[in-house]
Order: structure tokens, then C-alpha cells, then sequence
């Protein structure tokens, strides 16, 4: 199997968030506050979590399915204005295997009582993600019955 | 959603849990407007509704048979999706579903809190 090439993507979230920007930066700074929704998928176990959430700081993840290939996430934070900004950037492995290196930013700003929340990854994407049986659950699998159904069609 | 890049749509169409139970019964085979609303406990109008968002992200097409209007898969628009750097627009899209649960849950614990100590003034 050749490895495929690399790819590079970026994609923006925006979402409006009903709690104050303090609020919605406290769950990114806070690490039992982060723990309680960014790793927490169905079923998934979290070996390991530990932020040092300052300019410099790194934050490591460790986790997957039991029983599967651990999945790997650690995280360099390059900026922080409290409340308004976090950069950081990010590489996850697979199974010991690179599968991707990002660029993060997260942009908070008032909205009435809420906040504006604007995500921007710009992503490369490695060769080790290819063959890579995907474990995650959801939009993939959606997809994935879909290609299933169509192909049967055809 | 300020960009409306055509994944964009597609996104926003497979965001909500009754288009995406459409989106997969149609993943069986086409179906007619009432087929897919038999499952979902939710008026016609509904379900039209859900479906104008589905045609317009370009997921599925539907066309008049006689009476009865029939859906079914528009595969181009879902071969856009598949790429897998979708997954991680995908995992991030979740993950952030999660921070709304999270938040809620904070805010309905402050509520409740502030209503059992409103005599003294919380710090």
C-alpha cells in the first residue's frame, strides 16, 4: 500500500453559545471543566489528562475505545487573551501512528447575554491516517451505510 | 453559518438527529414523503420542512411520482462529504455539542444554586 499524499484542510465552526464568554473560556481553561466534554466520547476510556494551560503550556490526551489502538492528542498553546482567544496547536497519533498536525483557533466574543464562538482548524493530514480504520462513531458511520447503499444501488 | 461552501450545507443538513434518520432511511432505498415520516412521530409540514433542507444542502432529491413525492439519495453530494478530513470538522462538531451540554449544565446548577441561598449574598 502506498502512502497516501499529504492533505491540507481548513474549516471554520461557528456557533452561538448560550453562557457568558467567561464561562465558555472557563471550560477550555479549566481542565476538570475540559475534561467533562472534550474527550468524553460514548464508551471511550481516558488514560490520561493533564493541561498546563498558559502561553507555552501543553496538554496531553490519552484515550480510545477499550480494548482498541490508543489514541494520542497532545496540544502546545501558543496564545491566550482570557475570555476572547486561544491558540493552540495540535498532533494526534493513532495506534502510534501520525495521523495529523493542526493549527487552532478559538475566537469568543459577546453576544446579548451569550457568546459568539468562531473555531478555525487548518489541518495537515498525514499518510498515517490512511488504512487507519476509523473508530469514531456518528457522522462517519452515517456516511459510511450510505456509501454502502448507494454502491449496492449502482 | 457565514460560509456556504457547499460541505457547509451538508453539515448543517446531517446536524439534526431527525434529518440524519431521514438521510438513512433514504441510505436503504428511495422512499416517499409519508414513508419517512412514519418513523419520526412528526406532521407532514415537518418533515417537508426537514426535507427542503435536505434537498437544498444537495443530500437528497425529490420529484413528484402521480401523488405521492419521492426521495431519494443525490450521491454527489455525498461523495463531497466522505472525504475523511470531514471526520475531523465531524469530531470537532460533537465535541462542541458536548460544551453546549456542559454549559447548560453549569448554568442549571447556578440557577438552582442562587434560588437556595438567596438570602446571603454568594461571593
Amino acid at each position: 500500500m502506498s502512502p497516501a499524499p499529504v492533505q491540507h484542510d481548513t474549516f471554520v465552526i461557528e456557533r452561538r453559545l448560550a453562557s457568558s464568554p467567561a464561562r465558555v473560556f472557563a471550560a477550555f481553561a479549566d481542565q476538570k471543566k475540559k475534561a467533562r466534554w472534550f474527550g468524553c466520547v460514548d464508551g471511550w476510556e481516558v488514560a490520561q489528562h493533564t493541561l498546563d494551560f498558559r502561553v507555552g503550556g501543553r496538554e496531553a490526551w490519552r484515550g480510545g475505545p477499550p480494548g482498541d489502538v490508543p489514541h494520542q492528542n497532545d496540544t502546545y498553546y501558543h496564545d491566550i487573551v482570557p475570555d476572547e482567544r486561544i491558540v493552540w496547536s495540535y498532533a494526534m497519533q493513532v495506534g502510534g501512528r501520525r495521523i495529523s498536525v493542526s493549527l487552532a483557533t478559538l475566537e469568543l466574543s459577546a453576544d446579548g447575554s451569550g457568546t459568539h464562538m468562531r473555531f478555525i482548524e487548518q489541518g495537515v493530514y498525514l499518510d498515517g491516517y490512511d488504512g487507519l480504520a476509523d473508530r469514531e462513531r456518528g457522522t462517519k458511520d452515517l456516511l459510511d451505510n450510505l456509501e454502502r447503499a448507494l454502491r449496492e444501488e449502482a | 453559518m457565514l460560509n456556504h461552501s457547499a460541505l457547509d450545507l451538508v453539515f448543517q443538513a446531517l446536524s439534526d438527529p431527525s434529518r440524519r434518520a431521514m438521510v438513512e432511511r433514504l441510505g436503504r432505498g428511495p422512499a416517499s414523503v409519508s414513508d419517512l415520516a412514519q418513523p419520526l412521530d412528526m406532521s407532514l409540514p415537518a418533515v417537508m420542512q426537514h426535507l427542503q433542507v435536505l434537498e437544498t444542502s444537495g443530500l437528497v432529491r425529490s420529484e413528484k411520482a402521480g401523488r405521492v413525492r419521492m426521495c431519494r439519495i443525490e450521491p454527489k453530494a455525498l461523495a463531497a462529504a466522505e472525504g475523511w478530513f470531514t471526520r475531523r470538522r465531524a469530531t470537532w462538531e460533537r465535541r462542541f455539542d458536548r460544551l453546549e451540554a456542559f454549559l447548560a449544565e453549569e448554568e442549571a446548577q447556578d440557577a438552582t444554586q442562587a434560588k437556595s441561598s438567596k438570602p446571603r449574598r454568594r461571593s
